[in-house]
C-alpha cells in the first residue's frame, strides 16, 4: 500500500482512491471551472431544508423579552440574550467619567479601526477605541480568502448586487447591498492607498478569483494573509495617530450608557485582569464588536476568535435595539477535522477559487466546488450521513477537500505563493497539501445577522451606531465569502463618517444612567425568566472543570478568574 | 453551556489520553499529550484573560518561550501552534514592549532615509540571526532586516509578508530594534508607492461615481421578487478574467 506522510494508516486507502480518480478530474477542470453542474434554487432548498444545522427543529426559539420579543432566533443566541446584566444599576457611580469623547468605538477589528480612522477625517476631535484583547485580537485579522470588488471590466457594482442578494435568499436589505457593492472599488483603492499589498500583475491589474456563488472573478486577496495583511495596515494607521485616536487595549465595554431620555451616552468598561470600570460619556456610539463563533452554536468548533461572543448584540438589545436575521448561522463548508490539535480552524475558500475540489472517501466530487456556503456545507453533511465521509482515529468524519489539483491545474509553486498559511499550517503537523488532501467538515463561521442598520449604519435608537460582523442586514441569511471583509472596510468607515457628524450635533444629555438596565431587569422578572447566566459573556470558557471541581461539594462555575460561569 | 458541550465531547473521545507533565509559568500540570500549549493552559483551569486571540496562528497574541528539560537552548512558539512536550516550561508573552514610529504615509519617501530617519536602530543589526532562528512563522527576519539596510523594500516586503507581528524576534535581538514595525513599513511603503497601478480600478471608480450604474441599479432593484430570483437563476456565470 502507497503511504501517505502525516495520515494514519487507516486513511490511506481512502487516499488512494482520490489519487486514482484525480486525473480524470483535472481533465475536467482543465476545460473550465464547472466540474460539476451546480443546483438549481429548489435543489438548493431540498439539501439545506434536509442537512443543514439551522433546519433541525431545535435550532431556534422564541425570544421572550426586548425589542424582537416573539421572534424565533437561534436557540443559543436566546439564552445569551435572556441573562442577566453584569452589573447592578445602583452599584456604580457614573456621576465622574473617565473619558468624556466625541466618538466612543467599541471593538478593534477592521470595522472599528476604519471607524477610528474616518471619524477623525470628518472631524472628530477624540475618539476613543476600546477594545476586549489587543487592537487587531479579531476575526478580521484571521480572514485568508480575501475580498470581493468589481473591478473587472465584464463584472459591474449591479452583478455584484445580483449575486449577494441570491446567496442571502434575498432576505438582504437592497439599499445596504447596493451601497456596499458600490463602494468596493472605491475602498479598494482606499486601502491600496494606505499600503494594503494586494495582489496584482504585472501590469497592476488587481488579481481575481471565483468565490462560492459568484458569477465574476471577483475575489481580491493579499496571498493568503489577506485579512492580516488589511488590519495590521489599518492598526498602524490608528495607532499613527495618537493625538486623536486612543486605543484602550484589554477593556471590553460590559453594558452601553444611556441619558434620561434613553438615548445611547457612551458605555461602562471593565478591565479584564483586575474588574477596574472605565467610565466613558461619548456623543456617539459606534458597536463593532464581531461576531459569535465562541457561542459554539449546536456544539460546532469555529474559526472564530477567542472574543467572539456577541457582545455587542447583547448591548444593543438590552437598551431597545432591534435585530435581525439572527435566525441564521454561517458554518463554513471546510473546517480542519484532521489532525486533532486543529480541529474546526479554517480551511479558507481559495482553495476551492484555486479549483480545489471536495470528493468523498471513493474520490468522486459530489457537489460543485462553489455553492453558496450553506449549501455547500449542507452537501458536505449529507454526504457524510449517506456513509460516504471518511473517519479519522478520534472518530471524527469529513470529506477530502483534493488541494493537489490546483498544482496540476496552475503549476507547481501555486500552493507556496497562493497558500502560505495554508501549507504552514499542515505543515506544522507533517502534511504536505501539494501533494495530499486536507479532511475537511463545517465549521461554525460567521453571524449572519444582527442589529439591525441603515446605510448611514445607524440603529433605531440615537446616538447608536454599528458596523461589520455585528450588523445584521448587508447579508440576508447568508453571506458570500469576501463579502464581510468588504463589509466591515465599507460601513466602518461609513461608521466613522456618520457617527463623527452626529457627535458635532451633540445630542446627549448631561446625566449619565443606567436606567435601561433596570428595566431590563424588570423585564426578565416579568416573563418569569429565571436564570443565574448573565451576559455579556466576554470569554468563552475552555477551563476543565473536572479539575475545578475536585474536593469541592459545591461547585460555583465562577469559580477561579473566570469571567463566565455560563451555567444553568 | 455550550463551551463545555464541546470540552465534554473532548473528554469523552480521548478517555485515555497520556498525561505529560509541564510547567506552565513554574507551576506544574499534567495534561494530555498531543494538546497544544494554548489547550494545556485552559485544561489546567486557567481561563485567560490576555496572551490568546486568533487561537489559530494569525495574530501573534499567544508568543511564548520554554525550555525542555536538558536542553540549553531558549526556545520560541505559539502557544496557539506548538505542541506540549514532556517536562517542558514555559512562561508567555502576552504583551511586547517596542517601538513604533509616528509617520504620515502620504509624506514618507519609499527608500532608505525614511529608515534612517525613523528607525535607526535598523542599521545596527549585528547580523546575529537570533531573530531569524526564534521566528515560529519561519522568516527570514535578518534578511528582510538586511534588505532594508541596503534599501531593498521590495525584497524586505516579501520576506516579511506572513510576520504576524508576534514580538519573539524583537525579544531576542541584541540590537534592540523592533523588527517586524520596521518590516510593516517597508510593506506600506512598497504597497503604497512600489507596485504598479491598476489602472481599469481608477475608471471603475469614476463611472460609478459618475452614476454609470444608476440606471442598471434602479431597474433591476424595482423588480418584483420573483422577477429577482428569476433573473438571479439565469444569471450567467463567467469566471474569464476580462
Ligand atoms: C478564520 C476566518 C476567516 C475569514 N475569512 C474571510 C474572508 O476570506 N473573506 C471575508 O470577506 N470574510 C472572512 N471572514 C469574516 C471576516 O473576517 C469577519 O466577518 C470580519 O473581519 C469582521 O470584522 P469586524 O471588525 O466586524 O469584527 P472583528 O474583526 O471580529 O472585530 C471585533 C473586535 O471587537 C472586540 N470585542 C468583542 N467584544 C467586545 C467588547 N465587549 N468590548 C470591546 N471589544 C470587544 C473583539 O475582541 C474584536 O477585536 C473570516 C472570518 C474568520 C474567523
Ligand atoms: S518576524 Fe518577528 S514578529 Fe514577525 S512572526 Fe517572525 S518572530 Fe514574530
Ligand atoms: S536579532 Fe537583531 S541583530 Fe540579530 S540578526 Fe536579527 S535584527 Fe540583526
Ligand atoms: S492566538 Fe493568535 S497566533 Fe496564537
Amino acid at each position: 500500500m502507497k503511504s501517505f506522510p502525516g495520515y494514519p494508516e487507516s486513511m490511506w486507502p481512502s487516499l488512494e482512491m482520490v489519487e486514482k480518480t484525480r486525473p480524470k478530474r483535472v481533465e475536467r477542470a482543465k476545460q473550465g471551472l464547472k466540474v460539476m453542474e451546480p443546483m438549481t434554487l429548489e435543489e438548493r432548498d431540498e439539501v439545506l431544508s434536509k442537512y443543514h444545522p439551522d433546519y433541525q427543529p431545535d435550532a431556534r426559539k422564541e425570544i421572550r423579552v426586548g425589542p424582537n420579543k416573539g421572534e424565533k432566533l437561534t436557540a443559543k443566541v436566546v439564552d445569551l440574550l435572556e441573562s442577566h446584566a453584569r452589573v447592578k444599576p445602583n452599584e456604580v457611580d457614573l456621576s465622574d467619567p473617565d473619558f468624556d469623547v466625541d466618538v466612543l468605538i467599541i471593538g478593534g477589528g477592521g470595522a472599528g479601526a476604519q471607524a477610528a480612522i474616518w471619524a477623525m477625517k470628518e472631524g472628530a476631535k477624540n475618539v476613543l477605541l476600546a477594545t476586549k484583547l489587543r487592537i487587531g485580537d479579531a476575526n478580521s485579522m484571521m480572514s485568508q480568502g480575501g475580498m470581493q470588488a468589481a473591478v473587472n471590466p465584464h463584472d459591474s457594482p449591479v452583478i455584484h448586487w445580483l449575486d449577494i442578494m441570491g446567496g442571502g435568499h434575498f432576505a438582504n436589505k437592497p439599499e445596504l447591498v447596493k451601497v456596499l457593492t458600490s463602494e468596493a472599488p472605491f475602498i479598494t483603492k482606499f486601502l491600496m492607498e494606505l499600503g494594503v499589498m494586494w495582489d496584482r500583475d504585472e501590469t497592476g491589474h488587481l488579481q481575481t478569483k471565483p468565490g462560492g456563488g459568484t458569477s465574476r472573478r471577483r475575489m481580491l486577496s493579499a496571498r493568503d494573509y489577506t485579512g492580516a495583511e488589511i488590519m495590521r495596515v489599518l492598526r498602524d494607521e490608528v495607532k499613527n495617530h495618537p493625538d486623536v485616536i486612543t486605543v484602550l487595549e484589554y477593556s471590553p465595554a460590559v453594558e452601553l450608557l444611556t441619558d434620561e431620555e434613553g438615548r445611547v451616552a457612551g458605555a461602562l468598561l471593565m478591565q479584564t485582569e483586575t474588574g477596574e470600570f472605565i467610565v466613558v460619556r461619548a456623543k456617539s456610539t459606534v458597536i463593532t464588536t464581531g461576531g459569535f463563533g465562541r457561542l459554539h452554536i449546536k456544539g460546532f468548533p469555529t474559526t472564530n476568535h477567542y472574543g467572539a461572543t456577541a457582545d455587542g448584540v447583547v448591548l444593543a438589545y438590552r437598551v431597545g435595539a432591534k435585530l435581525r436575521d439572527m435566525d441564521t448561522v454561517q458554518f463554513h463548508p471546510t473546517g480542519a477535522v484532521f489532525p486533532e490539535q486543529i480541529w474546526g480552524f479554517l480551511i479558507t475558500e481559495k482553495v476551492r477559487g484555486l479549483g480545489g475540489q471536495p470528493v468523498n472517501k471513493n474520490g468522486e466530487l459530489f457537489v460543485f466546488p462553489l455553492e453558496p456556503r450553506d449549501v455547500e456545507a449542507a452537501s458536505f453533511i449529507r454526504e457524510c450521513a449517506r456513509g460516504l465521509g471518511v473517519t479519522t482515529p478520534t472518530g471524527r468524519v469529513g470529506i477530502w477537500l483534493d488541494s493537489p489539483v490546483i498544482e496540476e491545474l496552475s503549476g507547481p509553486g501555486t500552493i507556496e505563493k497562493q497558500l502560505p498559511a495554508m501549507l504552514r499550517q499542515f505543515h506544522r503537523f507533517g502534511i504536505d497539501i501539494r501533494k495530499t488532501p486536507m479532511l475537511v467538515y463545517p465549521t461554525l463561521h460567521y453571524q449572519n445577522g444582527g442589529i439591525e442598520i441603515n446605510e448611514r449604519t445607524e440603529t433605531n435608537i440615537p446616538n447608536l451606531f454599528v458596523a461589520g460582523e455585528a450588523s445584521g442586514g448587508v447579508h440576508g441569511k447568508n453571506r458570500l465569502m469576501g463579502n464581510s471583509v468588504l463589509d466591515y472596510n465599507v460601513f466602518g468607515r461609513r461608521a466613522g463618517i456618520f457617527a463623527a457628524q452626529n457627535a458635532a450635533k451633540n445630542n446627549i444629555g448631561k446625566k449619565l444612567t443606567l436606567k435601561h438596565v433596570e428595566k431590563w431587569e424588570k423585564e426578565l422578572e416579568e416573563a418569569g425568566i429565571k436564570t443565574k447566566r448573565i451576559s455579556p459573556i466576554l470569554f468563552p470558557d475552555y477551563r476543565n472543570f473536572e479539575i475545578l471541581k475536585k474536593h469541592r461539594k459545591e461547585f460555583d462555575p465562577f469559580i477561579g478568574f473566570a469571567l463566565t460561569g455560563w451555567q444553568e | 453551556m455550550a463551551e463545555q458541550e464541546v470540552l465534554n465531547k473532548e473528554e469523552e473521545r480521548k478517555p485515555q489520553a497520556k498525561m505529560v507533565p509541564v510547567f506552565i509559568m513554574g507551576q506544574k500540570y499534567e495534561v494530555p499529550e498531543g494538546s497544544t500549549i494554548l489547550n494545556a493552559i485552559e485544561y489546567a483551569g486557567y481561563q485567560l484573560k490576555k496572551g490568546v486571540g486568533c487561537r489559530e496562528g494569525f495574530c501573534g497574541a499567544c508568543a511564548t518561550v520554554y525550555r525542555l528539560p536538558g536542553d540549553y537552548k531558549l526556545r520560541g512558539g505559539l502557544a496557539c501552534q506548538t505542541v506540549v512536550q514532556p517536562g517542558m516550561y514555559l512562561a508567555q508573552l502576552p504583551f511586547t514592549p517596542a517601538q513604533k514610529a509616528i509617520y504620515d504615509i502620504d509624506e514618507v519617501k519609499p527608500d532608505i532615509t525614511t529608515f534612517q530617519k525613523f528607525y535607526p536602530e535598523a542599521f545596527r543589526c549585528l547580523g546575529c540571526n537570533a531573530c531569524s532562528k526564534v521566528c515560529p512563522q519561519e522568516l527570514k527576519v535578518m534578511d528582510y532586516i538586511q534588505a532594508i539596510m541596503r534599501g531593498d523594500l521590495e525584497l524586505a516586503a516579501d520576506l516579511s509578508f506572513d510576520c504576524i507581528m508576534c514580538g519573539l524576534c524583537t525579544m531576542r535581538c541584541p540590537a534592540e530594534m523592533a523588527q517586524y514595525n520596521i518590516a510593516l513599513l517597508a510593506r506600506r511603503l512598497y504597497g503604497k508607492y512600489m507596485m504598479p497601478k491598476p489602472e481599469f480600478l481608477y475608471k471603475r471608480i469614476e463611472d460609478i461615481e459618475q452614476g454609470k450604474f444608476d440606471k442598471e441599479f434602479e431597474e433591476i432593484m424595482s423588480l418584483s421578487p420573483d422577477e429577482l430570483k428569476k433573473r438571479y437563476a439565469e444569471r450567467d456565470i463567467n469566471f474569464k478574467i476580462t
